[in-house]
């Protein structure tokens, strides 16, 4: 190819939630934009390997274990029969293939140009796009948005055939007759969740104490009794040594135990960020230890024209936020007074029953010394919960105990991830007890027990 | 003890900068000369070297922060040379924050229009949750007079008036009245320019004077000898002509190549003769000054130009490059046209500007021969000289150019 140079507003590198949102964002503004992806397309791994099949997987999950639980309504099925095929091509065609389609159709109709291939930064005003459809682009602004990859399992190589990353996981290769998890986390949990469903015997094992770490334990003590009789075994504090793989099967040493075979295993120990290999190092942009892109609250990186969004930056590494960071780097570099000033980010695992939880929890609260007041409905006196058969769940809100103030929700039983969003609202607007006990909640809905946890405030203070 | 070093003096007419990088860290140990700060004036991003050797103790500013001459930067511990290796004194933490703000998203987005710092806002809503009113009013509270209506809202962060130049501009209209609007913040580098020609254009009556060079045969010269000074890595241009015979003209004509200092009542001549050149980038005007025109051979000042122009446009030039020119020409050929009239680079009293040479019918010895005529314009400030003495200036100028033998004969 020759040197044939272009010339944009604003380069996008990363096609995920937060690029497509930034270059929408950009193109509303007024922006010429352009998106490099190395698939020439737009939703990224959240939309193609992450959040959304596994939601829908779930969704698939959750559908066998209401059919499994309607005996007691006197409502009988026969054993579910799964088709991996048909399953797949469902989540593929009609979830993830539909919405693929409706993000292309945005970008047209927005004059958003989507670009194949891999961006190489080639200095701060340049990038190289290798790949498919070479070429130079010179920017005034660019933007990375080039995500995070798995962390493999310490000390084992990279995911092979029968030990799988999350992505690979997702794809759903077999109902493993024995599923290995590794990780204790929300994608281990959620994925462990759907292979359960589908037959498989799961064994999840957790380095540290805890389901979830860092997460209020009775938040994640109705899951974790759920997920202790829908799993074949739970081992927390528990190492996991040496994978061999050997005769289509792998070998784990599960702590201090003898070998066990399993089917497959998925490794899903965390993420990193992506910022190697796309010619940073030309600019002033600054990555720490974890390769996370230091960004201000504009997203700005050190470097004055190139901002980045979602989990190149780090933690949290969650699609919405790095949505609501695209459209702040956008509206900065259109000269809009825009910050990541956003207090609560809502966290939801969506596993049966869902936990979400935004701001201020009470372990952290605890940890930083903060005073705060706890207030907290169970959900076995909500009638909502009841007539849905599931009376485990638990509304919890973190307030200021002077002003009343909600510093934090947290929230487990199903739907939890829907009903957060109220708490977000609360905390986002520093919205207080009072905002929310006297505001009406349709009944019987579950949403009632973010008003009666307020109103319970209200009456012990 | 510890030293205060504050953001020197800048050169003519750069009172302020803004911040690009911050290149030490509390507690570093550095030498003299060590670069401190970048920093991005409105004409150049430079470097901002230590004065002296020590213990950088704090700093003062942050990236994006737009300081004035004069302003504080950075504190030196003194005597932190004397004890290598020991531990920084107290490294200052920042202060503790204390939790968010307790405010809205939109009530947010308001304080950071209005340019209002919300942890100093005392909120008087449920729970001191501070309101839109609160914000409104801290906003009036820093500007004493909120000019317009509440709705400027729209107005982008880190807006600020333009430096007046003793005459107020009247009010602006409601324009959302008839239609929806924009509001742009002005790049540094735009609101300079802008500052700077609403001075000159205000402060100096400018007169201007029309003429035209035959320059048939220096553009013979000039292709002729293109290829052998390619081979010397240069590209020879009209334009290096131009500063020529303007600067050799200049030496004739010391008038225009001085600045009048009207609170003394003098007229200051330079017995130097640095030459601005109007370079067009991506970011706006830049007008790199090449120096001691009038003793650079023509080959040599094409080199420098090439140099100096690359230097402006990849935003590499140094404040040196920027300042100290006596005169200013502007070649607007390349983008055609007939003719301009620029406006004087304050406090320069003249700017010559050059539009697109054409092939034209010129009568000579009584036959209509095809010569290529420059279109030329003198541009200067009427209460240093008068029409007279700018037309001998510019006629000086073209004779030159006419007969690029005395050109490059510096006759």
């Amino acid at each position: 190819m020759g040197d044939l140079v272009r010339e944009v507003d604003v380069a996008v590198v990363g096609g995920g939630p937060g690029g497509y949102t930034a270059a929408f964002r950009c193109a509303e503004l007024g922006l010429e934009t352009v998106v490099v992806d190395d698939g020439k397309r737009l939703g990224g791994l959240c939309l193609f390997e992450g959040c959304v099949p596994s939601k829908a997987l779930l969704h698939a999950a959750a559908l066998i274990d209401q059919a499994g639980g309607a005996a007691e309504l006197g409502i009988e099925f026969g054993p579910p029969r799964v088709s991996l095929d048909l399953l797949r091509k469902w989540v593929s065609e009609r979830v993830v293939g539909r919405l693929a389609r409706g993000l292309a159709a945005a970008a047209r109709a927005k004059g958003v140009e989507v670009v194949g291939g891999r961006a190489v930064f080639e200095g701060p005003r340049q990038l190289r796009v290798e790949g498919d459809e070479p070429q130079k682009i010179r920017f005034a602004h660019a933007l990375v948005a080039t995500g995070s990859a798995p962390l493999p399992l310490a000390g084992s190589p990279p995911a092979r055939e029968r030990v799988m990353d999350p992505s690979a996981a997702l794809a759903l290769p077999e109902v493993p007759e024995r599923l290995l998890v590794v990780g204790g986390g929300y994608v281990g949990l959620e994925i462990g969740t759907v292979y359960a469903a589908i037959g498989s015997a799961v064994t999840l094992v957790e380095t540290t104490d805890d389901l979830l770490p860092g997460v209020d334990r009775d938040l994640v003590q109705p899951l974790a009794r759920r997920v202790g009789s829908r799993f074949a075994a739970v081992h927390l504090g528990t190492r996991v040594g040496e994978l061999v793989e050997r005769d289509g099967r792998v070998e784990a040493r599960l702590g201090g135990a003898a070998p066990q075979p399993f089917d497959r295993v998925l490794v899903a120990e965390g993420r990193r960020a992506r910022s190697d290999g796309i010619g940073l190092e030309t600019t002033a942009v600054r990555t720490d230890e974890r390769g996370a892109i230091a960004v201000d609250d504009r997203c700005r990186t050190d470097e004055s024209r190139i901002y980045a969004v979602g989990d190149v930056t780090g933690e949290p590494m969650l699609a919405h936020r790095a949505m609501r960071q695209g459209v702040v780097a956008a509206e900065a570099i259109a000269g809009r007074p825009a910050a990541f000033d956003n207090i609560a980010v809502p966290a939801v695992v969506f596993t049966d029953p869902e936990i979400a939880w935004c701001g201020l929890g009470e372990r952290e609260a605890g940890r930083a010394g903060r005073p705060v007041r706890v207030a907290k409905v169970p959900w076995a006196a909500s009638g909502r919960a009841a007539t849905l058969g599931r009376a485990d769940g638990l509304t919890k809100l973190v307030l200021d105990p002077e002003s009343g103030r909600v510093l934090g929700v947290g929230i487990v039983g199903p739907g939890a991830g829907e009903l957060i969003a109220e708490g977000t609202l609360a905390v986002e607007a520093a919205l207080t007890a009072e905002d929310l006990a006297a505001t009406v909640h349709a009944h019987p809905t579950r949403s009632e027990t973010l008003m009666e946890a307020a109103a319970a405030f209200l009456r012990g203070r | 003890m510890s030293r205060a070093f504050a953001l020197p003096d800048l050169g003519e007419g750069l009172t302020e900068a803004q911040i690009v990088r911050v290149l030490v860290r509390e507690g570093d140990l550095i030498g003299e000369d060590t670069p401190l700060l970048e920093v991005e004036t409105d004409k150049a991003q430079v470097e901002i070297p230590s004065p002296l050797a020590g213990r950088v103790e704090k700093i003062h500013v942050e990236p994006g922060q737009t300081v004035k001459v004069g302003e504080v930067l950075v504190t030196f511990a003194d005597g932190a040379l004397d004890r290598p290796g020991a531990a920084p004194p107290g490294a200052p933490a920042r202060p503790a924050a204390g939790g968010p703000v307790p405010a809205a998203p939109a009530t947010r987005r308001l304080a950071r229009e209005l340019g209002v710092d919300l942890r100093a806002v005392a909120g008087t809503g449920p729970g001191g949750r501070v309101t839109d009113a609160d914000v409104r009013g801290a906003g009036r509270a820093v500007r004493p007079q909120a000019e317009g209506p509440p709705a400027a809202s729209g107005r982008p962060a880190g807006a600020r008036p333009l430096a007046p130049v003793g005459l107020e501009p009247p009010a602006l209209p409601m324009f959302e009245q008839w239609g929806p609007i924009e509001r742009l913040p002005l790049s540094h580098l735009r609101r300079t320019i802008a500052e700077r020609m609403a001075l000159s254009a205000a402060l100096v009556p400018h007169v201007t004077h029309f003429d035209r060079a035959d320059i048939t045969d220096l553009d013979q010269l000039l292709r002729r000898n293109l290829e052998p000074a390619r081979g010397r890595g240069v590209t020879l241009t009209l334009t290096s002509f131009l500063l020529k015979a303007a600067a050799l003209a200049l030496r004739e004509h010391p008038t225009f190549n001085a600045s009048l200092d009207p609170g003394a009542g003098e007229l200051i001549l330079k017995r130097y003769c640095h030459l601005g050149v109007a370079v067009a980038t991506d970011r706006g005007l830049i007008v790199p000054v090449l120096r001691d025109v009038d003793r650079t051979p023509v080959l040599e000042l094409a080199r420098a130009l090439g140099a100096l122009a690359r230097r402006v446009r990849d935003g590499k030039a140094t404040l040196d490059d920027l300042r100290g020119g006596t005169f200013t020409v502007t070649n607007i050929g390349a983008l055609g046209g007939t003719g301009a009239i620029p406006i004087i680079n304050y406090p320069e009293v003249a700017i010559l500007g050059a539009a697109r040479a054409r092939e034209e019918p010129v009568v000579r010895d009584g036959h209509v021969v095809p010569r290529l005529l420059l279109p030329l314009s003198l541009t200067f400030d009427h209460r240093v000289a008068d029409g007279a003495d700018g037309a001998r200036f510019a006629a000086d100028i073209v004779r030159r150019l006419e007969h690029p033998d005395q050109l490059l004969l510096e006759l």
